[in-house]
């Protein structure tokens, strides 16, 4: 008898008999196989890969890869000036880039303790809201795609390019802006700015809803992500999770409301949290219906900005902008809600130099990642396409 | 003393009260607070008893710092140092925040991991490990994360010299 191999420890063998037949015992196990997706796959929202052993069609382990888009934005920052550092924001989150210079530039800010008019904060809010609604269209779209979806991404994109439109007017670029400065803007916005933004309020809100009873309470949609990765509130916490992803398990944390910055305590909207009733709180479809949601809070805050702007005639939006920044020794860790969660900066300043000697981005989209590993362990690997869908990231922001 | 409690804002006077009780407990484990208005801190001396300080903060019942916000990797050259920043808070029943600061030797040194206690340290510590090349003890899974597994050197550092080829390519551009 001669054992010709064998798989998997004892349980699969071929065996060769003495009288030359070959055969194969009886007890076998199902193998397990690695299957790589990505990092040049649709569904994976960029070059992500993600290494998965799966038992047939069930994933076992499914452990993620990055660095793909790595380059090097700390250490950028580290040798060039504050200001500089604007557009390279941009390009972590290139769908939200609004966001990420708010984000940054408060913080700076925050360090050097200065004041901002308040027509600039109104300014920052709409522009960095419309990119939200931006940022959640594409989301959506993109979800609905992974799902087999196609109509509501078309539906999406094409709201989107309004957004778009209305941001090139406004800044000069239509994905990476460096509008909002350190201390002010680039800009003042152009004399009908208001017009034009109720005017797209007006048109948005109607396709908000159609979208919602298109794609959100769509029996197919449904199906595919009711249920599907469910994430408890006390491990969302413990891995960090924030925004959507957060609120998607029922804890109501929003940096607009719990950490206030800029003009959003002086703003009335409600922070959307599932309640069960649509959907299992945690699941794809809580995360997904948190997005939906909040888009009619953005427009809520958009209306309100609107009508609470002061008009200044000849407005200066760089006034108050320092010739020279340089902070005076400290460090800071500041951050601001994102439409993919909590964007952090963490800076360092020596006091002497123009450059800061630290700048730590700290990724929303990277944080949430990081808990793929858990979250896809023993479902299908159809659903893992949903879990990674409804995490929503953007690998310009993980890999930075 | 009083009087400078009372120039505090409200949220450093919240850091100040929870870092008085983990000092309470530690003692001379933990540094001084720094009451800085932007990002106020203490530094942990004996880095040994790191983890034991995590799990005090994350489940003392008056404390309960749930969320790690960030976790920063820092170089501090003229110390021969590198260390961690990390940004507690509390989702739930408290406002409070506080930082914390761990340094180890800059050549081999380590610092214990504290992925154990929160998730969000596993990876956070690898990027550390990855940029400024301190070494996490007891972390599960301790590879690079941003840079390719066979990179040399770690790009953060201060005295960073790029390497001049990898894999044949010509680096720096």
């Amino acid at each position: 008898m001669q054992e010709l191999g064998k798989v998997e420890s004892n349980s699969t063998r071929i065996i060769r008999q003495d009288d030359k037949r070959v055969t194969i015992e009886k007890d076998l196990d199902t193998e397990h196989m690695v299957l790589s997706m990505g990092p040049q796959h649709p569904s994976t929202h960029g070059v992500l890969r993600l290494e998965c052993i799966t038992d047939g069609e069930v994933v076992v382990e499914a452990e993620p890869y990055l660095g793909y888009l790595h380059r090097c934005f700390e250490k950028h920052c580290e040798k060039i000036d504050y200001p500089a550092i604007v557009p390279y924001t941009d390009r972590m989150d290139y769908l939200a880039g609004m966001n990420s210079e708010l984000a940054y530039c408060i913080t700076v800010e925050k360090l050097l303790d200065i004041e901002i008019p308040r027509r600039v904060e109104f300014i920052r809010v709409i522009v960095s809201e419309l990119n939200r609604i931006a940022s959640h269209l594409v989301a959506i779209g993109t979800y609905a795609i992974d799902l087999g979806a196609f109509t509501p991404f078309l539906f999406c994109f094409r709201d989107r390019e309004h957004i778009m439109n209305l941001l090139e007017w406004i800044s000069g670029a239509r994905m990476l802006y460096n509008y909002i400065w350190i201390g002010g803007l680039a800009y003042d916005v152009p004399a009908d700015f208001k017009k034009r933004v109720d005017e797209f309020v007006t048109y948005f809100r109607p396709k908000a809803v159609e979208l919602y009873k298109l794609l959100t309470e769509n029996e197919i949609f449904v199906k595919r992500t009711y249920d599907i990765g469910i994430m408890p509130a006390d491990v969302a916490i413990n891995y960090g999770w924030s925004g959507p992803m957060l609120r998607g398990s029922g804890v109501k944390w929003d940096l607009r409301r719990n950490d206030p910055y800029s003009i959003y305590p002086e703003l009335d909207f409600e922070v959307p949290v599932p309640d069960g009733k649509f959907s299992v709180v945690g699941d794809c479809l809580s995360r997904h219906l948190v997005r939906a949601l909040e888009m009619e809070e953005s427009l809520r805050i958009i209306e309100q900005c609107l009508a609470k702007m002061p008009e200044e005639p000849n407005f200066n939006s760089r006034a108050l902008i320092p010739k020279k920044i340089r902070p005076k020794a400290g460090e800071v860790y500041g951050r601001a809600e994102n439409p993919r969660g909590e964007l952090g900066y963490y800076i360092v300043s020596d006091g002497k130099s123009t450059s800061p000697i630290r700048c730590k981005a700290r990724s929303s989209c990277f944080v949430n990642l990081s808990a793929m590993k858990d979250l896809s362990k023993g479902q299908l690997i159809p659903d893992l396409v949903a879990i990674i869908g409804s995490i929503d990231i953007v690998l310009g922001e993980v890999d930075r | 003393m009083e009087e400078a409690a009372n120039q505090m804002s409200p949220a450093v006077r919240e850091s100040k009260t929870a870092y008085d009780n983990i000092r309470e407990r530690f003692g001379d484990a933990i540094s001084e607070f720094d009451a800085n208005p932007t990002m106020p801190f203490f530094e942990v001396l004996d880095a040994s008893r790191w983890v034991d300080i995590a799990l005090y903060m994350r489940d003392n019942s008056l404390l309960q710092f749930n969320y790690l916000a960030c976790l920063s990797g820092v170089d501090y050259p003229e110390e021969q140092k590198v260390g961690i920043v990390c940004n507690f808070e509390c989702i739930g029943k408290y406002t409070h925040r506080i930082a914390v600061k761990v340094k180890c030797q800059r050549d081999g040194g380590s610092i214990p991991s504290v992925s154990c206690v929160w998730h969000t340290a596993n990876w956070h510590e690898r990027e550390a490990y990855d940029m400024y090349g301190m070494v996490f003890e007891g972390h599960p899974d301790l590879r690079r994360i941003l840079c390719p597994e066979d990179w040399t050197g770690y790009p953060l550092r201060k005295d960073y010299q790029v390497q001049e080829t990898y894999h044949g390519i010509k680096v720096p551009y």
